[in-house]
């Protein structure tokens, strides 16, 4: 057996491809952030309460309209992200003329009520949600028992990343996009409707977010604190990433994830730190972030 | 005195008359942790609210301060004043390291790297033997001060406890109105030009944050020997969060809001703990009411409808 | 203002959850019994709302109201904060006149409170935390440990998969008091019965979720148990994830505390199979199905399980020995009530009979289940079947191994 840190290599692999799954949350998670925050200039801090929000919604319509889990993986999010087109269009619209902070100071209270409404409903000892069917089972690698569903995850959340890079980056409505976030009054004289551009990236943010929770929910139980656990972690990567960047974001997600899986072998107690570690040295030394524009 | 307006005066002595009724009327331990409350949330204000550095990791402070006090107690058995001041002393050291990281950054990224650097506080409390973990430190003895002031009784410790509260608030009060609160305020409206004049900035804003944590610590080595308790909720990241609805919710920037604010929030925790879940509701609802309403806190608003400045 | 606010809440609070105290005729002797546990967190459905029903339970089983006594149950949500629980207890203490605490979850508070009971001189009983140095090294002439502790769940669950072969243990473990006592009760029971420790990863408590790295970790060990020293969504999500990497395959799972709810939020198509360790289940005999019964209809959704069955007995139990005493002579004396608890035999329908130990440690019988295959299980909650006993006086830790400070030896 090949052996590396003393470690034996096939456990070595393993950790990594679990790394790069938890991974997979991160960056779409931090991806939606980093949309938010590029082009509404809001930290939204509500984005793990609005993650939790979309594994409750595919368990509500599961439990009480028996709708499944493929067409709860359109709808969640699709009910979310209107959810998210009156938060923008009643609360968080009021603040794009102030600081930063006061848009993190909303969003942590709109965090706080979303997830104290869904105890009171629901309590917090969690609901489980079973795997599809069509996903249970587990395929030995070699080096590892890899559950199909997991895999399913990486590759789901892959194709996510991606076509969303690709619709910001490639297409002329991520253009405009861009545009408008560079400069809003010369998009808007072109006729462009910069307000509603600006409602539709905070839905299409939340949506990702809505979209992470529906996949999370067969592999956690879905409770109303899970959004909390994870969203310290999720801005760490958006600001390691470079507040704003696509790309940083999605790379930073799958490069934290196996970070940490790494220490979860080697100094287990500390993984729900190292993060923070990784997040310090980044802000001292290069403050914009890994992959963010220079200021 | 001290720098205190007509309209100001008058509220502080009042504010020492409800300070010196209120245990008659109302449970001293409860007062004791409203005016430690309101003790950390001005330390806190003095940073948010003259330099203008939103710390999310204030508590990190706090509770070292507060471990450090009640190890101090219960090893050594030390007097009550000794304890408190080495409670500052840590938050003063804990203040310096840290802030000499932190403050080389402004705005959202001063927020995000106190938040990192509290996690890692976090970490270290979690991990270290002498904070006992998840148990914290616990009996931790009251002892006495100054050699004869047996503080096991409420209502001593509640008068050390106003004590120790009026001079800190005094002592923000003091720091802001000096020639060097000043310049934080110079700061706070315009850094470049602060340095255009020949202020080294980041000095200033190291010495302040250090203030900021001795305070803090100050606060934190109180709370410990008043609840004979230290443990991991007082570094937790959400006591740093609270201690932002605190300040905002009295008034950033307010000489009095941070307490009106430790109020408010103190006795809400205080008399909702029986409705569980509805605390934090109650806690987002008052947050966001905050921000879209009355960004200026309670303090803030009164003020301005009197037109003074409180 | 505040004053005014505070007792409109209070009494509000008290006419929504004690429904059964009546305007007291004349001035009958009043005691006050305080449950403190987790009502929001997530211990909230092992003790919560429940624990106070079945409190209630025992007021109305004792026939409080046809007594010459009054009784009133408080309650709060100490959101497992040793440093909250503090303060409330010391406001019951002082302000409300509050003579028991009862249930108190999570080890650290209740380790917390331990000072303050024997400082203020009032009863403790507990049922709903688990480090057995309650009873050890940081006991108290005013406390009992009413339903389990570490100890017990260690030679009960742990020594029931030694003795089926399962010789060698990879722990995962709550990286807190809690999980370290556990671990370290079973390590030194499962090393005494001749097998071996392989290894031990410990999570960051709370905010893991993911346990998967840890499992694998677990798996390659080549260990034959899955030692779970950890609780409530914790255990749950552990034992989902096992299931997801294929673990129960190749190694046998053991999750050393875990309450009737935790299976329920599983799912018997996760949980069938597991071993697992309480002192009470509803469905046992005669006398726990007609308790069952009697609090179904006020928790409709959440089955009492042995914390709440503790939270009953042990008012029971409290105010025969008050009864017994004098209410008087009780209110004054915490230490003297819990002798008196400690001199008269327990009986009740939910643990049957036992005796409180002089270091306070109740000997109830504790009982190892296995988890039923969802063909095998007949209506709701019919969750266990009964695999092993263990007398009262087997169960628990000797009292010279826990060296009680106020035992003379």
């Amino acid at each position: 057996m090949i052996m590396i840190f003393g470690i034996p290599g096939p456990l070595l692999f393993g950790q990594l491809l679990l790394g790069l799954i938890n991974g997979a949350f991160y960056a779409m998670l931090s991806l939606g952030l980093a949309v938010i925050f590029g082009m509404l200039n809001i930290i939204n801090f509500a984005h793990g309460a609005l993650f939790m929000m979309g594994a409750f919604v595919s368990w509500i319509l599961l439990n009480y309209l028996g709708i499944g889990y493929f067409p709860a993986l359109i709808l969640s999010p699709l009910l979310v992200g209107i959810f998210g087109i009156v938060l923008e269009k009643t609360v968080i619209s009021r603040l794009y003329k102030l600081d930063h902070l006061y848009g993190l100071l909303l969003t942590f209270g709109l965090s706080l009520v979303i997830e104290g409404l869904f105890r009171n409903a629901y309590g917090s000892s969690g609901m489980p949600y079973r795997i599809p069917d069509m996903l249970s089972g587990a395929t030995n690698l070699g080096f590892m028992y890899m559950p199909n569903y997991r895999g399913w995850v990486v590759l789901a959340a892959l194709t996510v990343c991606i076509a969303t890079w690709a619709i910001i980056e490639k297409t002329s409505l991520g253009a405009t996009l861009r545009a408008a976030t560079e400069n809003a009054p010369m998009v808007q004289a072109f006729g462009v409707n910069v307000p509603r551009l600006i409602t539709l990236t905070y839905a299409g943010g939340v949506a990702l977010a809505a979209f992470a929770g529906v996949l999370a929910a067969p592999i956690y139980s879905v409770n109303p604190n899970m959004g909390s656990n994870f969203i310290n972690t999720v801005f760490a990567v958006v600001v390691i990433g470079g507040m704003g960047s696509i790309m940083g974001s999605i790379v930073t997600g799958f490069g934290l994830g196996v970070v940490e899986g790494l220490t979860k072998v080697f100094y287990p107690q500390a993984s729900a730190t190292v993060v923070f570690l990784v997040m310090v040295i980044v802000l001292l030394v290069r403050p914009r972030g890994l992959f963010g524009k220079a200021a | 005195m001290f720098g205190f307006s007509r309209a100001q005066s008058i509220a502080f002595v009042l504010m020492v008359a409800l300070i010196a009724l209120c245990p008659f009327v109302l449970y001293p331990v409860f007062l004791m942790r409203v005016l430690t409350a309101a003790l950390f949330a001005c330390s806190f204000n003095l940073m948010i609210g003259y330099v203008g550095l939103l710390s999310f990791g204030q508590a990190a402070f706090f509770g070292m301060g507060s471990y450090v006090a009640a190890w101090t107690m219960k090893a050594w058995h030390v007097d009550a004043s000794i304890a408190i001041a080495v409670g500052g002393l840590t938050g003063a050291a804990l203040g310096l390291v840290l802030g000499f990281l932190a403050i080389r950054r402004s705005g959202i990224y001063f927020a995000m790297i106190t938040l990192a650097l509290a996690q890692m506080v976090y970490f270290f409390c979690l991990e270290a033997p002498f904070t006992g973990g998840e148990d914290g430190i616990q009996q931790v003895p009251r002892g006495h001060l100054f050699g004869f002031l047996d503080l096991s009784n409420d209502m001593t410790m509640y008068w050390v406890t106003a004590g120790v509260f009026l001079a800190g608030f005094l002592l923000v009060h003091r720091i802001i109105h000096s020639p060097f609160g000043q310049v934080l305020k110079g700061i706070r409206e315009n850094e470049p030009r602060a340095t255009s004049l020949g202020y080294r900035t980041d000095d200033y804003k190291l010495i302040a944050f250090v203030l900021s944590c001795t305070i803090a610590g100050i606060a934190g080595g109180t709370k410990a020997l008043v609840f004979g308790i230290a443990t991991l909720t007082d570094v937790h990241s959400s006591t740093s969060g609270e201690i932002v609805l605190t300040t905002l919710l009295g008034g950033l920037g307010t000489v009095f809001g941070p307490a009106v604010g430790a109020l408010v929030v103190t006795s809400m925790e205080n008399y909702l703990a029986q409705f569980g879940a509805w605390v934090t509701v109650t806690q987002g609802v008052i947050f966001m009411v905050c921000v879209l309403a009355f960004r200026r806190g309670i303090v803030g608003e009164i003020a301005s409808y009197l037109k003074i400045s409180l | 203002m505040l004053l005014s606010r505070r007792s409109a809440l209070t009494s509000a609070a008290v006419a929504a959850t004690l429904p059964l105290v009546r305007p007291a005729r004349a001035q009958k002797p009043k005691l006050k019994i305080g449950v403190l546990n987790d009502m929001s967190g997530p211990y909230a459905n092992t003790g919560g709302a429940t624990s106070v029903v079945c409190t209630k339970q025992a007021l109305e089983d004792f026939g409080v109201a046809t007594r010459d006594m009054d009784v009133e149950v408080i309650a709060a949500d100490h959101q497992n904060k040793p440093d909250l629980a503090v303060s409330i207890a010391r406001q019951w203490f002082d302000r409300d006149g509050v003579d028991m605490l009862l249930d108190v979850p999570t080890s650290s508070v209740a380790l917390a409170l331990q000072s303050v009971v024997r400082e203020k001189n009032k009863v403790f009983l507990n049922s709903g935390a688990a480090s057995s140095a309650l009873t050890g090294e940081q006991c108290s002439p005013n406390f009992v440990h009413w339903t389990y502790d570490t100890f017990m769940l260690a030679k009960s669950t742990g020594g029931a998969m030694v003795k089926a072969g399962g010789d060698s243990w990879y722990f995962v473990t709550a990286d807190y008091a809690f999980g370290k006592q556990l671990q370290g009760d079973t390590s030194t029971l499962v090393k005494a019965a001749g097998g071996k420790v392989l290894g031990a990863a410990q999570y960051p408590f709370p905010g893991t979720t993911d346990f998967s790295s840890f499992l694998v970790q677990a798996q390659a060990s080549g260990a034959k148990v899955l030692g779970l020293a950890n609780a409530g969504g914790d255990t749950v999500n552990c034992i989902k994830q096992a299931n997801e990497f294929g673990l129960n395959n190749s190694m046998k799972v053991a999750a050393l505390l875990m309450f009737i709810s935790d299976v329920h939020a599983l799912g018997l198509d996760v949980a069938h199979g597991l071993n697992l360790t309480e002192s009470f289940y509803w469905d046992m005999n005669e006398r726990t199905r007609a308790f069952t019964k009697r609090v179904l209809p006020k928790t409709p959704t959440n089955y009492p399980n042995m914390d709440h069955a503790g939270c009953y007995s042990a008012t029971l139990h409290y105010l025969k020995a008050c009864a017994d005493m004098g209410i008087a002579e009780a209110k004054k004396d915490g230490v003297a009530t819990v002798n008196r608890m400690k001199a008269m035999p327990v009986e009740d329908d939910c643990f049957g009979t036992s005796k409180i130990r002089e270091d306070g440690r109740n000997l109830v019988t504790s009982y190892l289940f296995e988890v039923k295959k969802p063909s095998e299980s007949k209506g709701p909650w019919d969750y266990y079947k009964l695999v092993a006993t263990t007398p009262g006086d087997e169960a628990f830790r000797p009292m010279a191994d826990g060296h009680c400070g106020f035992i003379k030896a």
